[in-house]
Order: C-alpha cells, then structure tokens, then sequence
C-alpha cells in the first residue's frame, strides 16, 4: 500500500514535470510571434515619435530627402523611387534567369547534373552581400565601364547584376520544387499529343506550376526591395526622383534607395534621439511593410492557387 | 478517291511538307530553348567563379600573419584585421548560445507538441515571414529594443549579437523542424510503448537522432549571421575598431563591417588588396562552417542505412 501511494507521487511529479516542460517549448515558440510585435510595436512608436515632428503628408508627397544636411527635409518618394529601379532592374535580370534555371533543374538535367549543380548555386545565396556590393563597385562597374564610358562610379545597373546573381537561387529553387510537383503523366499526355518536348514545358509544365513560380518571383523581389549593402556600397547615395522612363539615366547614375538612406543614417547618428534618428524608423516601416506584405501574398499565392495532384 | 480533287490533294501534300518544316522548326527552337537554360543556369556561377578568381588573385600579396595579427591602419602595408576577426569569432559562440535553445525548443513544440491547430498554422506562417524579414530591420529591432528601451550601450557585443540571434532565429527553427521530423514515428511509438513520458521520449529518442540535422542547419545559419553588416550598423556597431573586444560588453567590430569600410577607401590598395584580402578570410571562415556542416550531414546520414 505505502509503495503504491510513494508511486503515485512520483506518477503526478513526472505528469508535472512533462507538462512545464511542455510549457517551455511553447513558450520558445510563442517567442517568434513576440518577435514579430516587437518588431511592429518598436517600430510603430519612433514613427508615431516621427510623426509628431514631421507631417505624414510631408514625408509621403514632398520629393527631396536630406535628413541631416541643412534645410533638411523628410520626403520618402525619392527612396521610393530608388527602391523601385533597382528592384525593377534587378528583377529583370534575376526573374528570367532563375525561372530558366528551374526548367533546366527539374526538366532537362539529369540526377548527376543536378547533384553538382544545386549546391553550387546554392553557394550564391551563401556569400555575404557586403561582398557582392564589393564585387559590384571593384569589378563590374570597371567592367560596364568598358562598354558604356559614361557609366558612373555608382550606378544601378551594376549593383542589380549582382544583386540579381546573389536571388537567383532563390527563385530557382522554389520554382524548381513547384515543378517537380508537377505529376510526370501529364508532361506525358502532352508528348503523346505529338508536342515537342520544350513546348510541353512551356504549355504545361510552367503552367501547371504557375503559383509556386509566381510565389518565388514576389519571395525574390521583397529579399530585392529589403537588400542593403550591395545597393549602399555600388548604387550610391544620391538620393533623388528617378525617371523610369530615361533608361540611361536610371541605369547608369547613383540613386538611393530606402535601405541605403537607412544605413547612410546609421553611421551617423544612432544614439541620439533626433528627428533624423526617428526618420530611421519611420524609413524601416515602410520597408518592413512592403516587405511583409509581399511575403504573405507570395504565401497566399502558394498555399491557395496550388494545383492539387494525387 | 472519289469526292478528292487535284486541288484537295496538293492542299494536303502542302501541309504535310508544312507540317515537317514546323517540325524541324520546332526541333530548332527545343534546341534554343535548351541552350537559354544552360546559359541562365551557368551564368550565375560562372560570374561568381571569375569574381572569386578576381578577389583571391588581388588577395595573394597581402595575406599574411601580419595582417591577421595587426589592427587597422591608413596605410596599407600596415593594415590588418585583428580587431575585427576577433569580434567576427566571438559573435559565432554568443549568437549560438542565444538562439539554439530558443530555435531547437520552439521546433520541439511545433512537430512534438502542438496539434494541428490555428495556433501552430499561426506560428509556422510567422516564422516563414520573420525569414523574410530584410535583416535591417532586425537592427533596427535590436536598437530600438535592447538600446533605447532596455538601455544597453550601442554598438557592444552584447547588443550586436543578441540581434543577430534573433536574424537567425527563424532559419534555426526552421531547419531544426525539418531534422525533427525526419526522424521516424514508428521510434516515437516504440519508445512511448515502454511506457516513458513524452519529453523522456524526446530527451532520449528524437534529439539523439536528429541533433546532426540541427547542428547542420544551425551551422549554416550561424554563417549566414557571420556575414550580415547593416544590422550590426544599425546597433551602432563601429566600421572599424583598433582594439579588439576584451568581454561581451566591448565595442565591437567585424569583418563584414570592415570590408564595408574599406571597399571605397579612394587608395588603389585597399580596394585591391586589403578589402580583397579581408573578404578571403572572411569566406574561408564561412568556407570551414559550411564544411563542418557538410561533413555532419555526410558522417551521419551513413548511419541511417
């Protein structure tokens, strides 16, 4: 009898101590939703602190940005406008190549290809951006230089080649899985139409792929709108209104983008509480926004078009 | 035949001919189409390849023990590293120490504890949308937490790598849930079937097997964090440091940061041959985790079989 009450205890501090530890982990989880409402919260109240300072009005239609050069002057459009040619040249480059990537991955190359191939794209994802930004300034522009003499020392066009080659693992790999989803009977169905092996992979395969590709090319563009250090170091830090439709000058001249001011304002000022130290957040808002949002539309994309197979 | 004129059938010997002049077009155009995906897949690579060529050919005449053991100079011939491999080698154990056990147990809930539920679908989105997140915006995160609201000092090793943690969060927890669960049911019910207690179960039976996974995941992330500069810019980390960091509450630098500084020094010598050089050892570091990882993964898939 007394063994069986001892045991019993036992019983209940074991039940206990499975359940805290339980608890624990699930703590460790939630933490990752913390993570995201700190991120919102921090955020959110140096832009209100910004706010207060600096109309919301100004910082959304006026168009010359100059957060410590006096008169200074909070208008976000001229780092929109940066952000939105670099990711438009960068996605011009990177989207392509990586989808072509994905077709030769899942559709032509055999097993030992791929087996060589994979880990060696997956190398570009690997290697620093500061790096990249390096290779941009030191080697590239050098290099367009050659062909395009008036190019300048910072310029979009080669921060985007190297930005782009740095994404296109990215995109391929999540492309790739999307085709390889793709159920063989029906590249077969096709191939016994008579229709020739490409076609079946435009026609079908790609189709038949459609949201996970979409979904990569949206993945690919937020990491290209939130990239920092290649756009800082390559893309210069000329913050101005870039006309799209002047290809020249949009490719061949510095701009700045969003993250670049952001970094531009960092290493001057990190610890005071100036307007220019609340512009920073209200800057990384409006990033983390784009970005954030992007991100759940590529989710979305993925999880509700995706074509079921058995 | 009757019913099928002369015209009928030159009609018909037209589109055949037509119809093998498409094929053989269509043939061609297969062939194009091939070659733009070899070219698409072989163009990332061999640009980073000539790159790397480049960099280590430019690094050649600097590296030396010298320039690992000296601090920072205007000069080049006297330049060196030191103050900043260090803060690079310190961050690696610090931002293990803090997002290991935060990763490997929010994996531990999501495959073993938590049901199929909106909770669980709530957290996984999440985690995938903090990976994306741009690493920016962690530091901003990191000076707007741990500097303005809990007040540490900016630009310490502390802060830099307590916001680097949180970067890699997301990808530990990711990879550490895919080890998990690769990690067959059937020994999950073999042990829960001697009549031990769930986390006994986890303790002696899912960590065992899956911890190569997780250390190869976490590895990697680990190098990815070695790698990142605008968050440490964003704590007010320094670009260049001369002193290398004595304790966790120490300025800091790393080397990211430095090859940020240097990469537009105006001097012909610093962009081709102390940036250069600095940004082999920092790749050979990186080299040698993804190395480590490989071998883990290598040693002890073979014991799977």
């Amino acid at each position: 009898m007394r063994r069986d009450r001892i045991d019993i205890t036992v019983h209940r501090a074991e039940i206990l101590k499975d359940t805290s530890i339980g608890g624990i982990f699930f703590f460790c989880a939630l933490l990752s939703v913390l993570i995201t409402f700190g991120i919102v919260i921090i955020l959110l109240k140096d832009t209100a602190g910004f706010f207060k300072e600096v109309s919301i009005i100004e910082f959304f239609t006026h168009t010359r940005w100059s957060p410590t050069i006096k008169p200074v002057e909070f208008g976000v459009l001229p780092l929109i406008s940066g952000t939105f040619i670099f990711t438009f040249v960068t996605s011009a480059i990177a989207l392509p190549v990586g989808l072509l990537t994905a077709v030769f991955l899942s559709e032509y190359a055999n097993e030992r290809t791929h087996s060589v191939l994979k880990p060696a794209l997956e190398i570009l994802a690997g290697i620093p951006t500061v790096v990249y930004g390096y290779f941009a300034l030191v080697y590239v522009t050098p290099f367009l230089r050659r062909i395009v003499p008036q190019i300048s020392t910072f310029n979009v066009l080669s921060a985007g080649i190297v930005v782009a080659i740095m994404i296109i693992p990215t995109i391929a790999s999540i492309s790739e899985d999307a085709m390889r989803a793709v159920p063989k009977s029906l590249r077969e169905a096709g191939l016994a139409l008579g229709v020739s092996e490409f076609r079946v992979t435009i026609t079908v395969v790609i189709p038949a792929a459609l949201s996970g590709i979409v979904s990569s090319f949206i993945l690919g563009i937020s990491r290209v709108i939130g990239e920092t250090m290649a756009v800082t170091i390559a893309a210069g830090n000329l913050s101005r209104i870039v006309n799209p439709f002047n290809i020249s000058d949009a490719l061949l001249n510095p701009i700045q983008t969003m993250t670049a001011a952001m970094v531009e304002i960092g290493l001057s000022d990190v610890s005071g509480h100036s307007v220019a130290y609340k512009s920073l957040f209200a800057v990384g808002f409006t990033l983390f926004i784009m970005t954030f949002s992007l991100n759940l539309i590529s989710q979305y994309i993925k999880y509700k078009f995706r074509e079921k197979y058995l | 035949m009757n019913g099928i004129s002369r015209g009928d059938i030159n009609c018909i010997q037209k589109n055949i001919y037509n119809r093998y002049s498409n094929i053989r077009i269509e043939k061609i155009k297969g062939k194009i189409f091939i070659f733009l995906c070899i070219v698409a897949t072989l163009l990332g690579v061999i640009s980073l390849v000539t790159l790397l060529v480049y960099v280590f050919w430019d690094a050649t005449a600097w590296l030396n023990l010298e320039f690992l053991t000296n601090p920072p100079s205007r000069f080049p011939e006297r330049a060196g590293i030191y103050p900043m491999l260090v803060g690079s080698i310190f961050l690696i154990p610090m931002v293990a120490l803090y997002s290991i056990p935060l990763g490997v147990g929010a994996a531990i809930y999501l495959e073993e504890y938590a049901r199929d539920s909106l909770i669980k679908r709530i957290i996984e989105i999440n985690i995938a949308n903090l990976a994306g997140v741009p690493s920016i915006v962690y530091g901003l995160l990191g000076l707007g937490f741990f500097v303005a609201a809990l007040g540490m000092i900016h630009g310490t090793l502390i802060v830099g790598s307590l916001t680097l943690a949180l970067r890699v969060l997301p990808i530990v927890i990711v990879s550490s849930q895919e080890a998990i669960a690769s990690v067959p049911i059937s020994h999950r019910f073999a042990s829960f079937a001697l009549g031990v207690r769930k986390w006994h179960m986890i303790r002696t039976v899912v960590l065992p097997e899956a911890i190569p996974g997780i250390m190869t995941g976490t590895i990697l992330a680990l190098a990815s964090a070695m790698g990142e500069t605008a968050p440490l810019i964003m704590i007010g980390a320094a670009t260049t440091i001369f002193t290398a960091p004595r304790g966790i509450l120490s300025s800091f630098s790393a080397l990211p940061l430095q090859i940020f500084a240097w990469s537009d020094f105006p001097h012909r010598e610093f962009q081709h041959g102390v940036a250069p050089a600095t940004i082999v050892v920092l790749l050979l570091i990186l080299l040698a985790m993804n190395g480590l990882a490989i071998f883990i993964r290598l040693k002890f898939s073979r014991k799977e079989h």
